[in-house]
């Protein structure tokens, strides 16, 4: 070993080369960051944030920079865009063009709208707040991080007598997904709040190692994809968020911080309506947060510390990284200037190490831990038809023919917009599996799958009374809907001798009556 | 006691060279509401985000309540952020929507429910405490997100542009509501706001700033009456204030063929600097119009005017000969039109020539140099 420093880039130690980074997290030492949404002239940044959209939210425009006509900005073309009701209030659109699908809390009205074959988010807010935050998920975006994906910006909204109407945010709806609520209305298994936890300490994680500062972590502002046994959390609220060059240890603990209040919050809100299993500890769930989040954070950006004759380490630390779904694509190696240590850390990690190989091999893309049950399958396909020997590309596409599509082609039509074709892979061969050992001999695919359908796959949906709870509760938190409140009630802002709101003394709602407040059209969809 | 001190510092980000914040200088005073004010990039959230331990502080340290907190955690630091899109919890009554943080924290039962109860009281939302949000106007669930921020009975809140995710009229009323709970409070209150009718209407005090450096700090009056240098005065105040340069002839501003008097002991500020030029800015409200032969007034070619009923405007173009020496250089945001308040009942005709006199005692004087206030 020279003696003296010496510094050694490796690009990509994982086999599957060619791939491209999913996200791109450099890991400097001195926290770097800028102003809200000023990233233009900034050199640090990635490329891809800087050209994201040409929207750029301006805090500082006035009320009258908002535009006289109807202006939709899409990331999509989508022509039946201009044909929707904009002139109306969202939380009046009619319910033929709504889709029954479970909301999250919300303090926005949002709605689930079919626009042709798709299905798209709306969320009404103030022109400003949209445009930022279409900026942000269109940057987060680019940088191939797990968001919902933006669609438009739809602004200069007015009804037919000319009264302007708030803007409009739409996102796509990512299929599949469910907000934690809907999850928990089901009879599911008692961890399962751990391991939404454990997803969201994956996207904390990968969101703060490209820049991101969120400002507003809860299980409200994720959306939840089944992973296999696990989940995969994705970012849908970017309101408060930034993007920044890196992060700095303070902005990262107050996200932690903030996320643990929220998620004992939002797990005591599920336990006072009795859909919590009562072994769950609120508490405990929200330090498993902060837990499993340093856990991870000093997996990804610890310095190891070993002899020259000790290299093998690096190989297993590499191998430690990609089973916590990492790859490593640049890995930086010191000396001590003595020559007695070398100390190693990853400078950039890519997420998604079996998903990429995946669809590599199959062209499926799935989530993380269903590519590794996939590959684990492919694998057992490989070695019981005798061809280790032979290229594994040329093995998968025998799979895929043979065991993969034959048995997603099984999934009863209802079903198929419940479950994705791998998350029923998965869970057919676990089926198989609890078959098999209550048999005490293997059972075939076929049998398994009916069985599967017959016993299991119904708990997938969701009937109709529990939807309209669900969706009730998230808009019980919507404070921006005209419809939400009485102006007269409300009062003007004039304010008693007592600095309280002279408008709002303490009798003016005695006689509340839910079913004649105006705000019932807000919950009643 | 939470008094907040910014004790000489700065904030530059790696790769920049000019500082985001400069060498601030700056108190809080315990219990004021201080508005950090400015244009968008002048570092006024980066100031507010130093404070709650979001952003390194590359020098000079952070005191709250006379406890250096420059590199301290969030968490450590005693302070609440209001405002960050609170979700009401569906199942919980009010006051558990209120006070869930506190029982997290381990906050005994009977201390967290005589503080929810308080908060209740401000925020008047006594009679609601055992209900769901659900059963809540639009107005009274935004003030229960208030009440989990007031609960905390934080040595400072901060709210950073709190208001901009509400819609027009919602804005208007919390404004009100946010400026009249923080006095009853009493809590000291940094709030940071692009917007200067925000800041004139709620703060005690104003802190201006501009690409990093503090311009000013005072009252709303002071700022409005006394601006320290040009850019306070044609940032602070609406419609803004008529900014421009003259040549100085004989100790008095040449305005196109007119003169106006100005100060002695303004005129002898000047240096060779400032080229024998001199800023004059006037509000709209300090000018009127003056006779035809008014010896110190000058002439402004109407090109719009506006009846609003209790006030006029008249917006022009100041006739200059159209020398070099004389052209005009408009610094405040009005397309280059000056602004003048007048009597509704006398408003001129679009294309008159009037004449205009500036209230001596209402005029701002500053050094086209330095753009510091001269009088």
């Amino acid at each position: 070993m020279a003696a003296g420093p010496f510094l050694l880039r490796c690009v990509r130690f994982a086999w599957e080369a060619a791939a491209r980074p999913t996200s791109v997290g450099e890991l400097a030492p001195v926290p770097v960051t800028l102003e809200a949404m000023e990233l233009t002239d900034l050199p640090q940044m990635d490329p891809r944030v800087l050209k994201a959209t040409s929207v750029k939210a301006d805090p500082t425009a006035p009320a009258t920079a908002e535009p006289q006509a109807l202006k939709i900005t899409a990331a999509s073309s989508n022509p039946k865009m201009f044909t929707l009701p904009w002139e109306k209030p969202l939380a009046t659109w009619p319910d033929e063009l709504l889709a029954n699908l479970p909301r999250g809390i919300s303090r926005h009205v949002v709605r689930f709208v079919h626009v042709g074959d798709s299905v798209y988010a709306m969320k009404e807010i103030t022109r400003n707040v949209a445009e930022r935050e279409y900026e942000l998920l269109r940057r987060l975006e680019k940088l191939e991080l797990p968001t919902v994906e933006p669609i438009a910006v739809v602004t200069g909204r007015h009804t037919r007598e000319g009264e302007p109407l708030e803007a409009i945010l739409v996102t796509r709806h990512l299929k599949f997904s469910l907000p934690y609520r809907a999850l928990f209305a089901r009879n599911l298994r008692p961890d399962t709040a751990e391991r939404l936890i454990d997803a969201l300490a994956v996207l904390m994680v990968r969101l703060h190692l490209a820049g991101f500062y969120w400002g507003d972590v809860s299980l409200s502002n994720v959306l939840f994809l089944r992973d296999a046994d696990a989940f995969s959390a994705f970012l849908v609220d970017a309101e408060t968020g930034d993007l920044h060059v890196s992060l700095s240890e303070g902005q990262r603990e107050y996200d932690i911080d903030l996320a643990r209040t929220n998620i004992i919050g939002e797990l005591m809100d599920l336990s006072s309506g009795a859909l919590l299993p009562s072994e769950v500890d609120e508490v405990e769930v929200g330090n498993r947060l902060v837990e499993r989040y340093h856990s991870l954070w000093s997996a990804l950006t610890d310095v190891d510390s070993f002899s020259p004759d000790e290299m093998w380490k690096i190989e297993k630390r590499v191998n430690r990284l990609n089973e916590l779904g990492f790859d490593v694509d640049e890995l930086e190696m010191n000396t001590t200037p003595d020559g007695n240590r070398v100390l190693v850390r990853p400078r950039v990690v890519d997420a998604g190490y079996a998903s990429r190989k995946l669809l590599r091999l199959t062209g499926l893309d799935v989530q993380e831990n269903q590519a590794k049950r996939l590959l684990n399958d492919l694998d057992a396909y490989r070695a019981s038809t005798w061809r280790q020997g032979e290229d594994l590309e040329i093995v998968a596409t025998d799979w895929m023919r043979e065991v993969f599509e034959p048995t997603v082609r099984m999934i009863p039509a209802e079903y198929r917009s419940q479950i994705e074709p791998a998350q029923f892979f998965h869970e057919v061969l676990t089926h198989r599996w609890f078959l098999a050992e209550q048999a005490g001999h293997d059972v075939p695919m076929v049998e398994a799958v009916e069985s599967y359908i017959a016993s299991v796959l119904p708990k997938y949906k969701l009937d109709a009374s529990v939807m309209a709870a669900i969706n009730a509760d998230a808009d019980s938190g919507v404070i921006d809907d005209e419809r939400t409140f009485d102006t007269n009630t409300y009062g003007n802002g004039v304010f008693d001798a007592d600095g309280r709101p002279a408008h709002l003394r303490a009798d003016d709602d005695d006689d509340y009556n839910p079913d004649d407040d105006p705000d019932a059209a807000v919950w009643s969809h | 006691m939470a008094e907040v001190v910014f004790d000489h510092v700065t904030r530059i980000y790696p790769g920049n060279d000019k500082p985001s914040v400069d060498d601030l200088n700056l108190d809080i005073k315990d219990g004021e509401f201080l508005v950090l004010v400015g244009p968008s990039g002048c570092g006024k959230s980066t100031t507010l985000r130093m404070l709650a331990g979001l952003e390194e502080v590359n020098k000079g340290r952070i005191l709250i309540g006379g406890k250096d907190v420059t590199t301290m955690q969030p968490k450590d630091r005693d302070i609440a952020m209001v405002f960050q899109n609170y979700a009401l919890y569906p199942h919980m009554t009010v006051a558990d929507n209120m006070g869930f943080a506190l029982k997290i924290a381990g906050t005994p039962k009977d201390e967290i429910r005589k503080r929810v109860e308080k908060a209740a009281e401000i925020l008047d939302l006594t009679e609601y405490l055992d209900r769901k949000p659900k059963a809540l106007s639009g107005g009274q669930r935004q003030r229960v997100a208030m009440g989990r921020a007031i609960v905390r009975e934080p040595k400072v809140f901060l709210m950073d542009e709190p208001l901009s995710n509400l819609d027009a009229k919602l804005r208007v009323q919390t404004r009100t509501q946010i400026a009249a709970l923080q006095r009853q409070l009493g809590v000291t209150t940094l709030y940071v706001t692009h917007d200067q009718t925000e800041a004139l209407t709620m703060g005690d005090r104003i802190a201006v700033i501009k690409l990093g450096i503090l311009q000013q700090v005072g009252a709303p009056t002071e700022l409005y009456d006394r601006p320290a240098n040009v850019f306070v005065a044609g940032f602070i105040g609406s419609p803004s204030m008529n900014i421009n340069t003259h040549p100085v002839i004989n100790g008095q501003a040449k305005i196109g063929e007119d003169t106006i008097d100005l100060p002695r002991e303004a005129v002898a500020k000047l240096t060779a600097e400032d080229n024998g030029q001199i800023i004059v800015g006037f509000r709209p409200e300090d000018a009127d119009l003056a006779v035809a032969d008014d010896p110190n007034a000058f002439s402004l070619k109407v090109v719009n005017v506006e009846d609003l009923g209790s006030d006029g405007y008249i917006y022009g173009n100041i006739i200059t000969d159209g020398s070099a020496a004389e052209a005009s250089t408009m610094m405040s945001d009005q397309n280059k039109l000056t602004t003048v308040r007048v009597n509704p009942r006398a408003l001129p005709k679009i294309g008159d020539t009037v004449k205009i006199k500036i209230d001596p005692t209402k005029m701002h004087l500053f050094a086209p140099s330095t753009e510091l206030r001269l009088n």
